[in-house]
């Protein structure tokens, strides 16, 4: 891990004070941003961890945890919500079992993750599943998806 | 088979989701095939383009044969192989694949200039440009101009920021130029936030070089020798496009030192947005360029005198710099012949919602809203009175259906209260709820707002809980006055555009719908009957034939009944989901 934050900084190094960009890279490399890495970075740049842990829940790209084996993006722009992505995000939720603060299940199978807008509003509402796009999505279509993409591991 | 035959697919955000790019494959692929014989290969070419803009019809794919045009709708790939046997080989279109009369009404009353080469000219190709008159603004402005010459024409042609504020590009870039400094940074801003618009996203998957080419031409009237494109990084082909775009102009030395052959130089670099919507405002997307969390500071001093790293900085939205070779290779005059007297030229929307034609239009300013959505968007999709057309994303409000005579321009949409904004024009029909819009709304803001300062970070989160309250069936007398007061002193004490205008869609709704909101706080209903926990459900035991349909769909066991027998649901265990009311094909669900 340790070699994987050393060739991040370096890259960090031409451009001085870019934390965006050092995190940006970090969450390329992993996933999120894991709590070692910012120990490391604090460390060796002599920068607060509090700055790092700033900028990384300002941005919505960033993750502190890591995400499921399978990534559920469900659409939440006013396209989609005035075409019923509310429900879909209701049923999503009960099916997978998952409270307000979560977004990965127990088991680490799914994440399910929500967007402002993938602008592809002319097939809303719209869910991507593992990136494949669910457009004019029916609740009952994406469930019975989600149950076949579950087995299928 | 005829000669100069030119198939076009449509690989906008939507042709891609619906499988573009498999259907451009099927083509080449068909083609390729059915012409070992060399005459297909010479005279027939199948490519990729940008968003031909009626995405409902997605993928579509034009055939373009000595000036005809033929189009294809909802083009599958297994549709491929008999398109190309007897359209492209043997010259008769397959007419019941065709795309019917919405396709020319769609784009009968629209103005193409900053997308009239988007859905035409292959994205990746610089050539293409190049070909269709690209780079030779640029090229003129370069060598036979001076940047006062290039100011006074912008200012002429009367184009406003279209990335919501309207204020006059023209005199922006003359502030930019009268702002003292040896160095000085153009932005061209990409963070497309509102949710619901997707025009910048497809003016740059569509044709990135025209963005490319306004920014070269900005930067050379206002002196900067450096742009930073800063790009949303949920748009990732676009960030693909716009990257190669860059190089290939780089390799012609469009980019770099030495442009043209004179002493101007300018380099590019994109930077990734990493997700706050608002880093949209301009001193906030400043220090998230800087590499800082994105929060706004107090104007004055604007960023063209002290913008990027305390340096003058122009920032321009993708929309306004995309405009800029067409200015000038047309005219200013030319482009100020379209629009009103105080706004000039198009306006490119994302008409989405619960109309017919979804898609990607431009309009000439003034147009009014009657001819977008009957005449362009073919009507509301289903048939349902048309309820309100909400403008300007969570900056924005609804207008109601008896204003639809309004002309859209900066003016008279900020006379009723909503704004032109970035260009999201979503259509509500009666199915859709206005205190619920309102709160949707509020709960984007409030998410999104930085915490800054206590009028937006505390007072939106005050408007949502009443709000939510509202929509439980739990008002009271006094909200909609708490409501407007809370409202305006949001906009009057917050910090930033976001602060300032996030209660719009709240005000824009109570001006408007008033009686809908009295009916959720009075009378305890939803006339929509969209919020979901102020409805009851119940079957109707005359209409109900047992069937078990909704039993089985009832995801929390709420409905028991024995087989051909009526069912019953239990309100207790009732989540209020709507599952049994969807799938009941006997209208025997009630709900109120």
């Amino acid at each position: 891990m340790e070699d994987i934050f050393e060739n991040i900084i370096k890259k960090y190094r031409e451009r001085e004070g870019n934390i965006i960009f050092l995190l940006q890279e970090t969450q390329e490399a992993f996933g999120y941003i894991p709590r070692e890495a910012v120990d490391f970075f604090s460390l060796e740049l002599n920068i607060a961890e509090s700055r790092f842990y700033g900028v990384a829940t300002f941005y919505s790209q960033f993750r502190l945890k890591p995400t499921g084996k399978n990534k559920i993006v469900a659409c939440c722009g006013t396209a989609c919500h005035v075409r019923g992505s509310e429900k879909i995000l209701n049923a999503l939720n009960r099916e997978l079992q998952l409270t307000e603060d979560e977004d990965t299940t127990q088991d680490g199978k799914f994440t399910l993750e929500k967007v402002a807008c993938l602008g592809t509003c002319s097939f809303a509402p719209v869910v991507l599943i593992n990136g494949a796009v669910h457009g004019k999505a029916g609740t009952d279509a994406i469930i019975k998806e989600i149950r076949q993409v579950g087995k299928d591991e | 088979m005829s000669s100069g035959m030119v198939i076009r697919v449509c690989m906008g955000p939507a042709g891609i989701a619906a499988g573009g790019k498999e259907v451009l494959e099927a083509f080449i692929r068909h083609l390729s095939e059915a012409g070992s014989s060399a005459e297909v290969k010479e005279h027939c070419s199948a490519h990729q383009v940008g968003c031909l803009g009626l995405c409902a019809l997605d993928v579509l794919v034009e055939v373009h044969n000595n000036g005809n045009k033929t189009v294809y709708q909802y083009v599958k790939p297994e549709m491929v192989g008999r398109i190309v046997e007897e359209h492209i080989i043997s010259g008769t279109p397959v007419q019941e694949w065709l795309a019917e009369s919405d396709y020319d009404n769609f784009y009968r009353k629209q103005v193409k200039i900053v997308l009239s080469d988007c859905g035409k000219l292959d994205p990746e190709d610089i050539d293409a440009y190049i070909a269709a008159g690209g780079y030779e603004p640029t090229r003129e402005v370069l060598t036979t101009w001076i940047p006062d010459d290039v100011i006074d024409e912008i200012k002429a042609s009367g184009i406003r920021g279209r990335g919501g504020a309207g204020f006059p590009t023209g005199l922006k870039w003359e502030l930019g130029r009268r702002s003292k400094s040896t160095v000085k940074y153009i932005i061209c801003n990409a963070d497309e936030g509102d949710p619901g618009a997707f025009m910048d996203r497809a003016v740059i998957e569509g044709n990135p070089h025209s963005v490319i080419e306004g920014m070269l031409i900005g930067a050379f009237a206002i002196g900067s020798e450096k742009g930073y494109v800063y790009i949303r990084a949920e748009y990732p082909l676009a960030v693909e496009r716009l990257k190669l775009a860059i190089k290939q102009a780089y390799d012609r030395r469009f980019l770099g030192a030495n442009i043209f052959n004179t002493n101007f130089r300018f380099d590019i670099e994109i930077k990734l947005g990493a997700g706050a919507f608002v880093c949209g405002e301009e001193t906030a997307l400043i220090a998230s360029i800087e590499g800082q969390r994105g929060m706004p500071r107090s104007k004055p001093p604007f960023p063209v005198y002290k913008g990027l790293w305390q340096k003058p900085t122009v920032i321009n939205n993708v929309e306004t710099l995309a405009n800029i070779p067409y200015i000038i290779r047309k005219g200013a005059g030319w482009y100020a012949s379209f629009g009103t007297e105080r706004s000039k030229g198009t306006k490119v929307f994302a008409l989405t919602g619960k109309i017919k034609n979804t898609g990607l239009i431009e309009v000439p300013m003034g147009i009014t809203l009657r001819e977008i959505i009957y005449e362009i968007g073919g009507g509301i999709e289903s048939k349902k009175p048309l309820k309100a057309v909400q403008t300007g994303g969570p900056s924005g409000g609804c207008i109601p259906a008896n204003m639809l005579d309004l002309n859209v321009d900066y003016e008279s949409l900020a006379k009723i209260g909503s704004i032109v904004g970035s260009g999201g024009m979503i259509v509500l029909d009666e199915d859709n709820c206005m205190v619920n819009m309102a709160k949707y709304f509020i709960q984007f803001t409030q998410s999104e707002s930085c915490g800054k300062c206590v009028p937006c970070r505390i007072g939106t989160k005050r408007l949502l809980e009443i709000l939510e309250r509202i929509t439980k069936g739990e008002g009271r007398d006094g909200d909609i006055e708490l409501l407007e007061k809370l409202s305006r002193g949001i906009k009057s004490g917050s910090l930033c555009g976001l602060g300032q205008t996030a209660p719009n869609p709240v005000l824009s709704t109570i001006k408007y719908f008033r009686e809908e909101f009295e009916a959720h706080i009075r009378d305890k209903k939803c006339p929509a009957k969209a919020c979901r926990e102020m409805l009851v459900y119940s079957i109707l035991e005359d209409f109900c034939k047992g069937c078990g349909v909704c039993l089985k769909a009832c995801p929390a066991g709420a409905i028991t009944g024995e087989k051909k027998k009526p069912h019953k649901i239990n309100l207790d265990l009732c989540v209020r989901c709507g599952a049994c009311f969807d799938v009941c094909k006997f209208k025997s669900v009630g709900r109120e």
